[in-house]
């Protein structure tokens, strides 16, 4: 089942191959000693996790099935190529990585149920996996309860830090407030509309922009909307869009909604060309459904882009499309999905153990410069500190980076006077 | 009519002796912690199913929105749970601490109305029982009373489910929204988290199950259950006959919404969190199924379908991740069409008669036919 992963490569050539180029990169920042002998299993080991003295075992845990298949996906793959790359570079503590693949299944119970059973069955060392609010929810009190290590990839709303998670995305502020700073800068922005999908975190994101508009930058919000998940009906906003005249459009709306969303607000002859519009939910995964005709000249806050110019990321896109063909997209959150197996890694090797207690502590200050953002390390609060960008999209789908935060921006997860 | 004077007929008895032997003794032997929590949350499901069998099997009254009250019992449970969990020790690190998580996020700053009579284990437990109870009485009520059956029925109670989601998605300060309620923690102080926790609630789970077992076998038996039956087959005969057709309708129809709200409840306890992905059509359509894989015309054959099927769901997933929807849709549709009265069905007619032969070679007395009426073959 684990060598499912592998169905992108042609031939035994190509992969080997493939190896050979994705470990390239990485060879630069493996500590010394990764290829010295690895230590005994009794020495790195001693809560009785999957790790023989050739092998450590860990859980991707995503939708593979169900509506949220088609995000999770990209995570999937994120995740199995840095196994891969981790594992063509020698392992961990010399050990290969090995995968159990779990489906979610769009389900949170299913979620914390496959949880409790990689954990407690298979005592995966770490489990890759979650991506909405809800699934993360339904299986944090099962990591903490078993006390296991989770990688959860995906931008969320914040107010939640756990010794057992590692958020690789951004929380709230980080990926907010810089954005807010720039567009009202730039643009002299001072009223703003919003437009979230109804739940924890639109919300919670909308409620941060808020405060941050009224009170740092002193505008006004003129209007604050929200749809039912998976709707498809924005006339009604885009007329009070047009009738109270915004300088921003901010716009929190997820999934297929989003689709129909900026097809109609071209169909009511909104220019996004004209009309500043910033989204924190749209990436290239997205576009690829909206298309890029109906999107082009909007504004997208996120860490990262496909298109970011540096080597670190060259490498892994033109990887990723090797090992998952060309026509892939690679989003703000595949790409933190993508860091999880790597910070895992360097923690490890940091920690020189795989317990789940001595990875917790020894996570903070963690560094991995190989990230396709950049660089990335990780705060006391089990965050990551990382750049907000911001990007304008472009017809072919791809956004171009307008702005960058000068330095890293630090986690907040629990941000006063946001509340 | 014959009614029969012994609680189980000899088939009924080993099917009862069978289950209870899988599930008090066989199971806890042999599965670890964590399987048999997955047992207890199959089981979940087997009331509804249990449920279904008296309203559907019986009463012919197709209920597809089954997950609402296993939705409304489950809830009260966690009610309950989340404000013992929400102590204001526990979140402290809230802007209004002392209540649940999820209202805070939503910018709600005192416990609302509703909430508070939650305080009360013994008013949770009313509720589970009297809500869906209750609702389900307006509901029967309003639609048997003027005859509204069959398909527009079914219809009807999807369309129930379908709002009751769009309403706890919508109301999320309230309710938790599409997130739900996690993060269960204490019974009255007792931690219903660790292991030997878990094994305590499977017990008293199954405990639950046999006494609405009997419940259910004790209607069957009576007047009642032969009323359900014949209200099936010739509806407008009873009603010709002086029977009230409409109201031992709205009775099976609690009766079973009853039996669903438990089952919601054992839920919330062993699982430790309750959203609305159970409330839903999909998974009241899915509990339908269950019924059916099971045989709806047999009260351990619908449990047994629930707890299969469940099994079915879990190892075919943890097997095949990216396949194992395919692999029981095939399974649903192999058992439908081959074996229309589910795995009940093919027991009665292919094992049933073999041990019966043995039996009945030992001895000559058959008194163990007189179950025909209600186990028969449907009329559909």
């Amino acid at each position: 089942m684990s060598d499912e992963g592998n169905k992108g490569l042609l031939s035994p050539f190509r992969r080997k191959l493939l190896m050979g180029m994705a470990a390239v990169p990485a060879m630069t920042m493996l500590p010394r000693g990764a290829f010295a002998q690895a230590p005994a299993t009794s020495a790195v080991n001693t809560t009785g996790l999957a790790v023989t003295d050739t092998e450590v075992t860990v859980g991707i845990l995503h939708s593979a099935t169900g509506t949220m298949a088609i995000s999770e996906t990209g995570s999937i793959q994120a995740e199995k190529l840095a196994i891969e790359q981790i594992n063509a570079a020698g392992g961990v503590l010399g050990r290969k990585i090995k995968f159990i693949q779990e489906d979610g299944a769009s389900d949170w119970p299913t979620f914390a149920e496959k949880a409790k059973k990689l954990l407690v069955n298979d005592k995966v060392a770490a489990i890759m996996g979650c991506w909405t609010s809800a699934s993360r929810k339904a299986v944090l009190p099962v990591v903490e309860q078993y006390n296991g290590m989770l990688y959860y990839p995906t931008f969320y709303e914040g107010l939640e830090q756990s010794k057992n998670v590692i958020y690789t995305g951004q929380e709230a502020t980080q990926q907010i407030l810089a954005g807010l700073n720039w567009i009202a800068k730039e643009k002299g922005a001072k009223s703003f509309f919003f437009i979230g999908s109804d739940y924890i975190w639109p919300r919670t994101s909308n409620k941060i922009a808020r405060k941050h508009v009224e009170n740092v930058l002193k505008g006004k919000v003129v209007g604050e909307e929200y749809y039912a998940l998976g709707s498809t009906q924005f006339n009604s906003v885009i007329n009070k869009i047009k009738l109270t005249k915004p300088d921003v459009i901010f716009t929190d709306v997820v999934g297929g909604s989003n689709v129909a969303f900026y097809k109609q607000l071209k169909a009511a002859g909104i220019d996004l060309s004209k009309q500043a519009l910033l989204t924190i939910s749209v990436t290239e995964d997205e576009i690829d459904g909206i298309g890029g005709e109906n999107i082009a000249g909007a504004y997208a806050c996120m860490k990262y882009f496909q298109s970011l110019d540096n080597a670190n990321n060259k490498a892994f896109a033109s990887a990723f499309k090797k090992m998952w063909g060309e026509k892939t997209v690679i989003g703000d959150v595949t790409q933190a999905a993508y860091l999880g197996p790597w910070l895992w890694k360097l923690t490890v090797e940091k920690a020189g153990s795989f317990d789940v207690d001595k990875i917790a502590t020894a996570s903070t200050g963690v560094e991995f410069k190989g990230a396709p953002e950049g660089y990335v390390r990780i705060h006391e609060n089990h965050h990551l500190w990382s750049k907000t960008r911001v990007g304008r999209a472009k017809l072919d789908g791809q956004f171009e980076l307008i702005y960058e935060t000068a330095d890293l921006v630090e986690p907040d997860p629990f941000p006063k006077g946001y509340q | 009519m014959i009614i029969n004077s012994r609680f189980f007929n000899r088939s009924e008895l080993m099917g009862f002796i069978a289950l209870a032997a899988v599930l008090f003794v066989i199971l806890p032997l042999t599965l670890d912690v964590f399987r048999l929590n997955l047992v207890a949350k199959y089981l979940t499901y087997a009331f509804v199913a249990l449920g279904l069998v008296l309203c559907w099997g019986y009463g012919g009254i197709l209920s597809l929105g089954q997950g609402v009250f296993f939705g409304l019992g489950g809830y009260c449970m966690a009610m309950f749970l989340k404000l013992e969990a929400s102590s204001v020790e526990n979140t402290k690190i809230q802007s209004t601490p002392g209540i649940p998580d999820f209202m805070d996020w939503n910018q709600i700053t005192s416990l609302p109305l509703f909430w508070q009579p939650f305080h009360s284990l013994t008013f949770t437990i009313l509720a589970i029982i009297l809500v869906p109870g209750l609702f389900a009485l307006i509901i029967g009520t309003a639609m048997f009373k003027r005859r509204v059956g069959g398909t527009y029925f079914a219809i009807i109670t999807q369309a129930v489910a379908a709002i009751l989601t769009i309403l706890i998605v919508g109301q999320q300060g309230y309710t938790g929204g599409i997130n739900g309620m996690t993060d269960l923690r204490t019974l009255k102080g007792w931690d219903i988290r660790p292991d030997h926790a878990k094994i305590i609630l499977y017990f008293v789970e199954v405990v639950l199950l046999f006494a609405c077992i009997g419940i259910a076998q004790f209607i069957r038996l009576t007047k009642l259950g032969r009323i359900l039956v014949a209200m099936r087959e010739q509806e407008d005969r009873v009603r010709f006959s002086g029977y009230s057709v409409a109201n031992f309708k709205i009775f099976a129809f609690c009766m079973a919404a009853v039996f669903a709200a438990i089952g919601g409840a054992m839920f919330a306890l062993n699982v430790g969190f309750m959203s609305p992905s159970f409330v839903g059509i999909v998974p009241s359509i899915e509990m339908v199924i269950y019924t059916a894989v099971g045989g709806r015309m047999s009260i351990f054959g619908a449990i047994w379908g629930a707890i299969l099927v469940n099994f079915a769901k879990t190892s075919l997933s943890e097997s095949f991740p990216q396949l194992w929807l395919f692999g029981l849709g095939a399974l649903f549709i192999a058992v439908v069409l081959a074996f229309p009265n589910g795995l009940s069905g093919l027991w009665a007619d292919y094992v049933q008669p073999r041990i019966d032969r043995l039996f009945a070679s030992r001895k000559a007395k058959p008194g163990w036919n007189d179950n025909s009426v209600a186990d028969g073959a449907p009329a559909e």
